[in-house]
């Protein structure tokens, strides 16, 4: 690749639109066991916020769709304005030709794309939960809430110490920093679910923010809605475009009406209330262990909704604190 | 070109579709990129394909969906429909595979918020139908010939959804069957139909014949391939409904052959290309093989802008050949010797 055609930028002037850039990476370095990017994208650095992702197109044989990343970092100020970073894991081909890619090299990004996390329009402390590179979108979070003046805890959770992404980082970011892995190679041995009650307990959270695998996002909805503490999730679904077309990244999601109606993760989300995920008819129904998809949903015939189920979550408090109609 | 789309390229001398001389410094402006497709008047030959292009807001936040020959929008059903539960995707070699399940709003909801919506954007709308009976394809085809003359363009029956009807059984499959629905749909609206069709049949051009002669005006070539992926590990298929349709440049050589073998039968039929279209020369393939215009799907998936670049990108390619109109080319396939 060549940076020759570095620079070319596509898309509308407003700030809420995603545009396409060529971008030059600026650097590739290990973080772990995970790989993190950072590449000049400065109209995308300048309309990200917290919980968007960008959409990479990879030159891998074979592969035609671009592959979703969550924005980890952005800088606005200083000499290196203009950047974006993206945290990955090598799961497959596309990954493993980003984990290749040299500084200098161009890679075409659209973005920012998805709904941000919203921020809390109240004073409440805030609880960032992660569970493997799914951190990635609460270092940018983290700032954007401190920068409002409140107070935040992390609480983050992997495997093993090599796949706890950012543990300096999230000390850095936070007034306390939990951390589980489960080997017990650092941290506290178990899940972030298992020290979820004694964390909220600790720190008085009154929201929280998640990101991870799917059935961690379902078991830390569950306890929180539980608990009527309100917690928004940035949920990781297999996208096909990224920008809303398409209907492949659906997630069952529970409407006012009690519908349960499939909303699409790119353009709906990432980012949704947790107590409004169907997750009892999501595939990822059975919270498991960290990162194995739960039971699969039951059979369906694609006609109509999906069968109600569950008690209605406490909608009110919910929609308070995240200044909702 | 609306002046909120910026366009910063350095390697491109020509702007916009109404910008200035092109690479090879032919007068790309005075190329006529129009056709007439079975009564549809296309200010291009570049057209999003239904299913790909959501309800066109979703692209419209990249560029300006009146700058396209038209949209043709996610096939419209009777009843609002959630579709089939996750994962309804499988990347493929050079494609994908899809089970979606129309996920749609509902031809009432589609009728009141969707198509208002393109009308203001300036959008040549072109409604795709589905249903899973006769009767639910005559209902949704009578709904849409209430809206106001002139706002829907022209009528694509979803003849070929793999997806929707028991394990592989479409309409499409049943040359009786699709006249039945073409029949049903064409007899309720008065603007040009086109039947889309699977080249999952023994004969496309028997089906293609038996639409034309139930009513069809066109016909748009082809849908998705009924296909399948397994994980070798889990041994779950990849799809939840364990088959879906294959797109993407995977089809391609698939779709164009389907295009001129019912252009050779059919030759006055007009033909709407879709399959794994991707660059200029795909779309000039289509064009030759007996296509008046193409619809893009899963390249947009991709990349956003690939629909407006190929208009762009088409009328460039005949300025730098001396070819004064895309019609031109239409058929033009030149035998060996
Ligand atoms: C995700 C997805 C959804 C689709 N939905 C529809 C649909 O609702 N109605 C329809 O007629 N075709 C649908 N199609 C088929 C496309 O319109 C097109 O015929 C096919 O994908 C081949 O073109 P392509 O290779 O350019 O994508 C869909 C295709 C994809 C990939």
């Amino acid at each position: 690749m060549s940076s020759r055609q570095a620079g070319q930028l596509r898309g509308r002037d407003d700030v809420e639109a995603p545009v396409r850039g060529r971008c030059e990476v600026l650097s590739r370095r290990r973080e772990g066991a995970y790989w993190t990017l950072t590449f000049a994208a400065k109209e995308i650095a300048e309309r990200a916020r917290p919980g968007q992702f960008v959409q990479i197109a990879v030159g891998a044989p074979h592969t035609l769709l671009r592959r979703p990343f969550s924005i980890a970092r952005v800088s606005r100020q200083g000499a290196s304005a203009g950047t974006v970073d993206v945290v990955f894991d090598v799961h497959g081909p596309g990954t493993d030709w980003l984990s290749k890619v040299e500084a200098h090299d161009t890679l075409e990004v659209v973005g920012p794309l998805g709904k941000p996390f919203p921020l809390p329009q109240r004073q409440v402390n805030c609880l960032l939960i992660g569970g493997g590179y799914g951190v990635a979108p609460l270092f940018l979070l983290a700032e954007h809430l401190t920068r409002q003046g409140l107070r935040v805890d992390m609480l983050v959770g992997a495997s093993t110490l090599e796949r706890l992404l950012g543990v300096v980082e999230s000390k850095r970011l936070s007034a306390s920093a939990v951390f589980t892995t489960d080997d017990g190679s650092y941290g506290e041995p178990g899940q972030v679910t298992d020290v979820l009650d004694d964390v909220l307990d600790r720190t008085g959270a009154g929201v929280v923010y998640a990101c991870g695998p799917n059935p961690m996002l379902a078991a830390v909805s569950q306890r929180c809605t539980e608990r009527e503490v309100p917690v928004q999730v940035a949920v990781e679904e297999l996208m096909g475009c990224g920008i809303g077309v398409c209907f492949t990244c659906v997630m069952p999601v529970r409407g006012k009406d009690q519908h349960v109606r499939m909303k699409r993760a790119c353009v709906d989300g990432p980012v949704f209330n947790g107590s409004r995920i169907a997750w009892d008819v999501s595939r990822y129904a059975v919270p498991s262990v960290l990162g194995e998809p739960g039971a699969v949903a039951g059979p369906g015939d694609g006609a109509g909704p999906l069968p109600d189920a569950g008690p209605p979550p406490d909608a009110e408090g919910d929609a308070a604190v995240w200044g909702e109609a | 070109m609306n002046p909120d789309v910026r366009r910063i390229d350095p390697t491109e001398r020509l702007a916009s579709s109404g910008g200035g001389p092109g690479r090879d410094g032919d007068d790309a402006t005075a190329v006529d990129l129009r056709v007439d497709l079975g009564g549809l008047a296309l200010a291009n030959p570049i057209a999003t394909a239904s299913g790909c292009a959501a309800s066109g807001r979703e692209l419209d936040r990249f560029a300006d969906l009146d700058q396209l020959g038209a949209v043709v929008v996610k096939s419209i059903t009777r009843e609002p429909r959630e579709g089939l539960p996750t994962p309804r995707m499988a990347e493929t070699p050079s494609g994908m595979l899809n089970a979606i399940g129309l996920q749609n709003p509902g031809v009432e909801a589609w009728l009141e918020h969707d198509l208002p919506w393109l009308l203001e954007r300036g959008a040549t709308v072109v409604a795709s139908v589905a249903g899973r009976s006769v009767d639910d394809f005559a209902h949704v085809a009578r709904r849409l010939a209430a809206a106001p003359a002139g706002s829907i363009a022209a009528v694509e029956v979803n003849l070929s959804c793999p997806n929707v009807e028991d394990r592989g059984l479409v309409f499409a499959c049943s040359a009786p069957d699709s006249a039945a629905v073409v029949r049903a749909v064409a007899s309720a609206t008065d603007v040009p139909v086109f039947a889309k069709l699977t080249s999952d049949v023994t004969s496309i051009v028997e089906i293609a014949d038996a639409v034309v002669g139930a009513g069809a005006d066109g016909l748009t070539l082809i849908n998705t391939l009924l296909g399948m992926a397994i994980d070798p590990e889990t041994g779950r298929p990849g799809l939840w409904n364990t088959y879906g349709g294959l797109s993407g440049p995977a089809i391609r050589p698939v779709a164009l052959r389907n295009v001129h073998q019912v252009h050779q039968a059919l030759p006055h039929v007009p033909i709407l290309g879709c399959g794994g279209i991707q660059q200029v020369t795909d779309v000039v393939q289509f064009l030759r093989a007996g296509a008046t215009a193409v619809s893009v799907g899963t390249a947009s998936f991709v990349d956003p802008f690939v629909a407006w670049d190929l208009g762009d990108g088409l009328r460039r390619w005949l300025a730098a050949r001396g070819i004064p109109r895309v019609t031109d080319l239409i058929g033009k396939v030149e035998p060996w010797g």
